[in-house]
């Protein structure tokens, strides 16, 4: 399984060679990675509705008892058929819509990396792999949004979803981790098997809030509805399948997922049913304030995922069997709509709705998908989607709390979503023809054979719903259950509550529709109290971080390299300062038996450093440190330590060569320090000197541990096969430091690169 | 552009190869001498801007060959190379492995192989800088 998953990214890093031999028919040979896997996820199929899940573990990194384990239920199975299956239909349709665009390969790149992330995510049974592969969709969604990088929107768009969601996964985490506090498993199986000491533990209020708050981030529920509509930005195949039919699903799955561990109690309940009925009104309401199809459309998505979570917290097997049948419903109809979509605006080169009319006529195919998928999106008979709205109201009728109130909401959400699948399916295909930027004409093969499988399908399932309902959907709901389900789903329920309110919803629907200039004018009219939703919230939050940032740069950075030294050093006097004399208290005794030449080194050294401050030109000061450097290395001579010696020797001459090169550039002294400045400067450098010798005389005076030069000295031949003990210590015992340094060394040879060309090239610009 | 005085000029003619032979001296004895890749590397940077302020920077960029930038990958390509024959024989990462040559008595190792790395990586880094930093003054001049 775990190869499965991760065969995406591996034919994600061969697309570039790929599309070099397969030229255009890359697409095709790509589509076949899903529809490989769809076909093997319907190979295992009996097994799992059999055995209840297939499980496969893989050690990943066991010191921390973590593996990457796969499960595969009957939930994971559904949303598993769903990535494959339209991620099939996806591939050809791109591989049209975006024909000989320049950066088709990048798109199949990225958009294969998020199918095999998306499975990731529906498959995952350790809580971290799920969280790895959660947070892979959202960058590849960010990449995939982002596209069409030259247009700054898009890129806008991709940040404002990536940063989002991403806040969201920061909340998942910590979710997560209590998750495994509380129940003290990275297993979800194990997890959810005992959801009853979950719902007890005392962690259980934040834990639920943290988890919630990743997917409700990640399935666009309100107040975070806003991302969603703007991720349109992205061209349409992705639309059609990250912000319709998968990745924004993933939240949901989540919630269906711990349903069976969390679900149930009056948080859960309260939470989901309110804000999934708040989303979905705001949604469908939203979906008629505009007139770009593909917004209409995103609106939409967010009132039907605002539905699933409403399901979802109203529990028990009716609204779980109704969870499931719209969730399918939804990514079939949504899908193909999606997909018509994108035909339109490549036909026709406009998205504005009020733009198209009469292309029935033109593209009969593009049509009669757009009608059907759009009957199934309003619920209208015979459509599968007519099967899924009446299993919404029924479960909503029987909802234990907050009967009234749901009822109403998903009564006005229904009214309002006929109205959308109206516009969308009626307006621009009905009247009288428009002139439009390109001449339309019908679209090609590839991008017709997803409309019509996904519309195909939401018919055939419409007739006959028992074919997804007896195996799959039923052990699907079964594990959002945590119970067994046996329910048979029928086209024709009778004439009962839920078919009234299909009616009156149906009927009013139209009429909206109808009306719909009008309505969106008196909508338009509230657009002063709009504006100031979430979003606004959002770029006020966004601005306030660029101020905050930019105070405090100009706070720490001055771009003075004495205020930086200055910090540094007092910091760190500060701390170790404190350390050493208040915790530890400096202990040492002084013996004083020096040799005649160390006193006369020693000499030299504190004489060439004042003298170093007191010049006036910098060449003097840099002479009078460089005698200071030959000092010390004279020091190591004199203490034997002929590798430091050379190095110091070096490194003092290779430093002069470098300051000279900088001195040319620099002027001279034009200002000296005051001599309040210059009392601040040696009160930093005694200060510091003071506490280093205090320090090292302290440490001197020690046995804090047994020192590890004999072990050095002692081994160094045996096991170095090397007399330098420096060298061997350098090469071999501590060859890691050693590794560190020189990467370190690297990255300040490109900083200095980096910052001379960039500076150069500045200056030469006007 | 010719910078240096003659002294200089003449001086460098005979210590810049010196100067090199004697870090490559330095660098293999490195592991029972005094010596070693850090302090070979400095050497021969030394040796190369030395030669560099007596013939200016494009001339030292054609001694080179290669981009210092490149010396500096290349070394740190030896340096985690290095590593690789320890992992093959399953041992710790960055563990010694010695081989002796057949017939001369020649040892070699990985210590060996990440020495030359900081060699590189130091020659790279210093050179860089150096003389990145005299052609920004000439772009200027």
């Amino acid at each position: 399984m775990q190869i499965a998953v991760l065969a995406g990214f591996a034919l994600a890093i061969l697309v570039p060679f790929l599309s070099r031999w397969c030229g255009s028919r890359t697409g095709l040979v790509l589509a076949l990675y899903p529809a490989a896997i769809a076909c093997w996820l319907v190979s295992l199929a009996p097994q799992v509705l059999q055995s209840g899940g297939l499980y496969f573990e893989q050690a990943w990194a066991p010191s921390l008892g973590l593996s990457l384990s796969f499960w595969l239920d009957g939930l994971s199975l559904l949303f598993g058929l769903l990535i494959s299956g339209i991620g099939t239909l996806i591939i050809l349709y791109a591989s049209g819509y975006l024909y000989n665009h320049p950066q088709l390969a990048r798109f199949y790149v990225l958009i294969l990396s998020f199918m095999s992330s998306m499975l990731g995510v529906v498959m995952a049974d350790g809580l971290m792999t799920l969280f790895v592969f959660w947070e892979l969709t959202s960058i590849t969604s960010y990449l995939l949004i982002g596209f069409n990088h030259e247009d700054a929107a898009a890129r806008k768009s991709a940040l404002q979803g990536l940063l989002v969601t991403f806040t969201g996964g920061l909340a998942l985490m910590s979710g997560l981790i209590l998750l495994n506090v509380a129940g003290s498993s990275w297993s979800l199986q194990t997890l959810l098997s005992d959801g009853e000491s979950l719902r007890e533990h005392a962690l259980y209020l934040p834990m639920l809030l943290c988890l919630l708050g990743g997917a409700f981030t990640k399935s666009a529920q309100f107040p975070f509805h806003f991302w969603l509509p703007n991720a349109m930005a992205a061209p349409t195949p992705v639309s059609a399948y990250l912000h319709s039919a998968t990745m924004v699903k993933a939240g949901i799955y989540l919630m269906a997922r711990l349903q069976p561990g969390l679900g149930g109690t009056e948080a859960w309940m309260t939470i989901l049913c309110v804000i999934g009925a708040i989303t979905m009104v705001v949604g469908a309401f939203l979906a008629l304030r505009f007139t770009g199809i593909k917004k209409v459309l995103a609106y939409s998505t967010v009132m039907a995922l605002g539905t699933l979570t409403m399901l979802l917290g109203i529990g028990g097997e009716a609204a779980m069997i109704a969870f499931v049948t719209f969730l399918t419903a939804h990514s079939l109809y949504k899908g193909a709509l999606f997909m018509v979509a994108g035909a339109l605006d490549h036909e026709t080169g406009t998205k504005d709705i009020d733009e198209m009319g009469g292309l029935r006529r033109l593209m009969p195919i593009t049509a009669t998908c757009a009608f059907v998928a759009a009957l199934s999106l309003g619920g209208v008979i015979p459509l599968f989607g007519f099967v899924a709205k009446e299993l919404m109201f029924e479960a909503v009728l029987e909802a234990p709390r907050y009967t009234g109130f749901l009822i109403g909401m998903s009564l006005l959400a229904s009214v309002l979503v006929v109205a959308a699948a109206g516009i969308v399916a009626l307006r621009p295909f009905f009247g009288a023809l428009k002139a439009t930027p390109k001449t339309p004409h019908e679209a090609p093969l590839s991008m017709l054979a997803g409309p019509c499988v996904l519309a195909g399908l939401s018919l055939v399932l419409g007739f006959m719903p028992w074919l997804a309902g007896d195996g799959l959907l039923n052990a699907a709901a079964g594990a959002v259950m945590g119970a067994e389900v046996v329910t048979d789903l029928y086209l024709w329920h009778g004439l009962n509550t839920a078919l009234m309110m299909s009616m009156i919803s149906l009927g009013v629907g139209l009429l909206v529709c109808w009306r719909w200039p009008g309505v969106r004018g008196v909508i338009h009219r509230f657009s002063p109290v709009l504006d100031r939703g979430p979003e606004a919230g959002y770029w006020k939050l966004m601005d306030l971080l660029v101020r905050v940032a930019g105070w405090q740069t100009r706070l720490l950075q001055s771009g003075y390299m004495r205020n930086y030294l200055i910090l540094t050093l007092l910091s760190f006097t500060g701390l170790t300062g404190y350390t050493l004399l208040v915790r530890h208290g400096p202990v040492f005794d002084l013996a004083l038996d020096v040799r005649l030449q160390e006193v006369v080194v020693a000499l030299v050294i504190a004489a060439s450093a004042i003298v170093a401050c007191m010049m006036r030109s910098r060449l003097a000061a840099v002479a009078a440190a460089g005698v200071m450097g030959f000092g010390i290395a004279l020091i190591f001579l004199l203490f034997s330590a002929p590798d430091l010696a050379i190095t110091q020797l070096l490194i003092e001459t290779l430093t002069v060569i470098l300051l000279i090169l900088v001195l040319f550039r620099m002027p001279q002294f034009a200002s000296l320090s005051t001599p309040m400045e210059r009392v601040r400067d040696m009160f930093v450098a005694v200060m510091t000197g003071g506490l280093m010798t205090l320090l090292m005389l302290t440490v001197l005076g020690q046995d804090l541990f047994t020192s590890i030069s004999e072990y050095m000295i002692d081994n160094s031949v045996p096991l170095g096969h090397g007399h330098n003990i420096v060298n061997v210590i350098l090469v071999d015992f501590r060859a890691l430091d050693t590794l560190g340094e020189i990467f370190v060394l690297s990255l300040a040879a490109i900083g200095v690169l980096a910052m001379l060309r960039l500076q150069a090239k500045e200056r030469k610009m006007p | 552009m010719k910078t240096g005085t003659l002294i200089l000029s003449v001086a460098a003619r005979t210590l810049v190869p010196l100067q090199i032979l004697f870090s490559l001296f330095l660098l293999l004895r490195g592991h029972d001498e005094p010596g070693g890749g850090f302090i070979a590397g400095l050497v021969v940077a030394g040796a190369f801007a030395l030669h560099q302020f007596v013939n200016g920077p494009a001339a030292t960029r054609r001694l080179l060959r290669v981009d210092p930038r490149d010396c500096v990958g290349f070394g740190l390509l030896l340096g985690v190379g290095s590593a690789l024959p320890a992992w093959w024989q399953g041992e710790a990462f960055l563990t010694a492995q010695w081989w002796e040559v057949p017939g001369l008595g020649l040892k070699l190792s990985t210590p060996l192989i990440f020495d030359i790395g900081v060699y590189l990586v130091v020659l790279g880094a210093v050179l860089t800088a150096v003389i990145t930093l005299s052609e920004v003054d000439k772009d200027e001049a």
